[in-house]
């Protein structure tokens, strides 16, 4: 049999979570990340005029600029973030449940590091316009290294033999001796200062975003009573 | 006369509820939470796709935006 209030009391708290955390890392967003993109889509949409005749661009609809694109932005944004927290909260319901939003701001840096940090050690953050490898091929690539370090540290973490905590330390390590796949050419349409200052920018937006994440689910997603 | 409170005492030392088998015990383990958190997990990952990875042009107009910031392969 199906336990609905199991499944409801993970829902409720996962919704709440990702409508928060969401709109915290869209206004996070506005001080650095936002502002890095339309700069680096200034530089795009130069080189693209620019190559005009070679543009095989369809032309679908966008979001205007302004709220409207502030707007969908946000929607994503609490998607991820009601997405992340339910993904989260399914390993906490099966682990146990964090109790406090301290022990909940551990899960969060777990996310963070799963999520963000370890793809973007061989896929860095890239702002528009940058040159990259196949999309099917970086996909796959994050995917690998997003399920083995969270299998890695699941094992660092609640493994009991010394042998699976160091199964958990090769697959942390195993998708970065791959290493990720690499363009034929590095080149972008951006100065390298602006991809520096995104990648600080959302190495901090993802960070308290993760933060988020955790500390409210490990408050909203209570002990059984 | 002193056969009924005998009788009673041996009534009171039978559990209500018996304990569950193994197998009982697994099923209600199952059915409490494995079953709904991989409803979560689907949920979840069903969600992430279409804000993070749908190469629906629309959907990427959408929210690209907040899969640069999120740092997904995109284009």
């Amino acid at each position: 049999m199906f336990n609905l209030t199991t499944f409801r009391e993970l829902l409720i708290a996962a919704l709440w979570t990702g409508l928060l955390a969401g709109l915290l890392l869209t206004a996070v967003q506005q001080i650095q990340v936002i502002p890095t993109l339309l700069q680096a889509e200034a530089y795009e949409a130069a080189t693209t005029v620019a190559n005009a005749e070679n543009s095989h661009e369809h032309h679908e609809w966008q979001p205007e600029n302004g709220w409207e694109r502030t707007f969908f932005t946000a929607v994503a944004n609490i998607s991820l973030g009601v997405g992340f927290a339910l993904l989260l909260g399914s390993v906490m319901c099966l682990r146990g449940r964090p109790g406090s939003w301290r022990i909940g701001l551990l899960w969060g840096l777990a996310g963070y590091l799963t999520f963000f940090v370890a793809p973007s050690l061989g896929l860095p953050p890239e702002v528009p316009g940058t040159e990259a490898a196949k999309l099917a091929d970086r996909q796959s690539w994050w995917l690998i290294t997003v399920l083995d370090t969270g299998f890695g540290l699941s094992l660092l973490a609640f493994a009991l033999t010394k042998t699976n905590k160091f199964f958990g330390a090769v697959l942390l390590v195993a998708p970065h001796l791959i290493s990720a796949p690499q363009p034929e050419v590095h080149s972008s349409a951006a100065p390298a200062e602006l991809a520096q200052a995104f990648i600080v920018a959302t190495v901090v937006a993802n960070a308290v975003f993760w933060l988020a994440i955790g500390g409210l689910l490990g408050r909203f997603y209570k002990k059984e009573s | 006369m002193s056969s009924t409170p005998a009788l009673l005492d041996n009534a009171q030392k039978i559990p209500l509820n018996p304990p569950l088998s193994k197998g009982e015990a697994e099923g209600r383990g199952i059915s409490d939470r494995i079953l709904p958190s991989m409803l979560a997990a689907m949920l979840g990952l069903t969600l992430l796709y279409a804000a993070g990875f749908a190469e629906t042009a629309q959907l990427h107009n959408a929210a690209h935006d907040g899969r640069h910031s999120a740092s997904f392969p995109c284009h």
